[in-house]
């Protein structure tokens, strides 16, 4: 199998018998960003939990790199995740936790627990969060508690701490849709510039369909649970979003 | 627009108006016949202020010269008997606080055996548990510390537990994703944010525990209650008064020492 993630005939019904995701096919280049777009509750959310587990598929396969994550458990599927980054919406930081430990905390598959526990991390992680630190433009705020910082400067502590993981993909959940709209720029901005950077693989829930458009080298747009669109940002039409969000009164 | 105007608003339905009245029934026929079943001898209760009056005369001056002979020892080893007590009721309620969260545990029958342990242990009072213990170990204060202990547990797991599940997700979600074992999301995803109401607890329960253990020596379980005991016994007042005043200035001595700590912690 070849490299990057490809998604084979993944389907999720939380409820038997009203699916959520039906019968997914998709493959994902190994670099490059990709958005999925559609309203609330056609399964974006869903589809990118079903790729790192956090949400139990009901049917199908997840391919990254040729190993299918569905079948795994325990320490396998520990490991598995270990590869593939998350960015979430409401950031899920540990609060009262430094910037610091929070980026090192992208580190905690890898470490013992006797490490994190007395706080003796590797050399040359803590090289790589000050780096990464430097890189997202938070330089001087290692040792400030997450929760004095404002939106924005979270959710780049929460890209910082997903490249901790040196990830082969990074999956971000709505990462732009807590944020003003200047802010959500920026991040989005740095999301793909240093994913670019590193050579990593994104896939992205956006709400903002402009933002998409502007950062994006594809969006997969979604309706119902089925992948209606699947193109570059320039062959979205009018007719395409009328089939993703159903209706004409709102464009 | 007249529609509008004509539509009514009522906070309760006439069922739940209802209800209402008859909870509000149900507290004051259970007040009267509450005071109507309970056995107040008239006597007793006249001349109450009198003894209270004879009572306080007896105490005073107080016998301040006791304090060094016999006081000061007991007082050392209550705090020392809620101290240790504390400490050893966290070493039994933290993993039971585990069990009994339903986000970090999730098996039923384990949440519902380790809500049963700290149910029976907060059912029996600490006197009650420093009986028994004095039955087992012998009078003194390992059976003080026990008590304690066995009375706090329940407390504490209770409260920590609560701590425990109201944590919010996100941060162990995080911590989920990025791949880490179950210690590591306990150590860096949970502990952080069960802290200040983990440490708000310690202080809380060590406060209540200095306060138990002055009585716990009333039935031979160590401790300044001891002392409380013979001073009644041999109806030295003045001795009793003493012994009263010392647990009162340490009482607001652990209560100012638990506000600072706790406020420098959180």
């Amino acid at each position: 199998m070849s490299a990057g993630l490809s998604i084979r005939g993944l389907s999720k019904a939380y409820v038997p018998g009203k699916p959520v995701l039906r019968d997914i096919t998709l493959d994902f280049a190994p670099r490059g960003v990709t958005a999925i777009i559609g309203p609330s509750g056609t399964g974006k959310s869903t589809l990118i939990r079903c790729i790192n587990r956090l949400v139990e598929p009901s049917g199908g396969s997840i391919l990254l790199d040729g190993q299918d994550l569905v079948p795994l458990r325990g320490r396998a599927l520990r490991l598995a995740r270990r590869r593939i980054g998350m960015v979430f919406q409401e950031y899920n930081l540990v609060e009262r936790l430094s910037v610091m430990e929070n980026l090192l905390s992208g580190r905690l598959g890898y470490v013992p627990l006797w490490r994190a526990w007395l706080r003796r991390y590797p050399e040359e992680d803590i090289a790589r969060a000050f780096a990464l630190l430097d890189a997202v433009g938070l330089p001087d705020h290692a040792t400030r508690r997450a929760d004095a910082l404002s939106g924005g400067q979270r959710q780049r502590v929460g890209i910082a701490r997903a490249l901790m993981q040196r990830p082969a993909l990074l999956l971000a959940d709505e990462p732009t849709s807590s944020l003003d709209p200047r802010t959500a720029v920026e991040v989005m901005e740095l999301l793909t510039r240093l994913t670019a950077e590193e050579g990593v693989p994104v896939i992205v829930n956006i709400h903002n369909v402009e933002l998409a458009k502007r950062f994006c080298g594809r969006v997969i747009g979604m309706h119902q649970g089925e992948v209606v669109f699947d193109g570059p940002p320039e062959a979205i039409e009018p007719r395409h979003l009328t089939q993703i969000y159903g209706g004409e009164d709102w464009m | 627009m007249s529609a509008a105007l004509e539509r009514e608003w009522t906070r309760f339905t006439p069922g739940q108006r209802i209800a209402r009245w008859l909870v509000w029934l149900a507290v004051v026929a259970s007040c009267v016949w509450a005071v109507r079943t309970i056995e107040v001898i008239p006597e007793f209760l006249l001349d109450a202020p009198e003894q209270m009056a004879d009572l306080l005369v007896r105490m005073w001056p107080p016998d301040l010269a006791h304090y060094r002979m016999g006081v000061h020892d007991a007082l050392v080893e209550t705090l020392h008997i809620a101290t240790l007590g504390t400490v050893l009721s966290f070493a039994m309620a933290v993993p039971l606080a585990f069990l009994a969260a339903r986000n970090v545990c999730g098996v039923a029958a384990l949440n519902w055996l380790a809500n049963l342990c700290l149910v029976a242990s907060r059912s029996v009072n600490a006197l009650v548990w420093a009986l028994l213990f004095v039955a087992v170990f012998g009078p003194g204060a390992v059976a003080g510390v026990l008590a304690i202990a066995f009375r706090s547990v329940g407390f504490v797991g209770k409260l920590l537990a609560e701590a425990i599940e109201e944590t919010p997700r996100g941060p162990m979600e995080a911590m989920e994703a990025v791949g880490a074992p179950w210690g590591h999301r306990m150590l860096k995803g949970l502990w952080p944010q069960i802290q200040p109401a983990f440490w708000g607890i310690a202080l809380f329960r060590w406060d209540i525990n200095v306060r138990e253990s002055a009585v716990l020596g009333l039935v031979g379980a160590g401790g300044i209650g001891v002392a409380l005991d013979d001073a009644i016994n041999f109806f030295q007042w003045d001795k009793v008064a003493t012994i009263l005043l010392a647990i009162l200035v340490v009482v607001i001595l652990a209560e100012i020492v638990v506000t600072r700590v706790r406020r420098r912690l959180i």
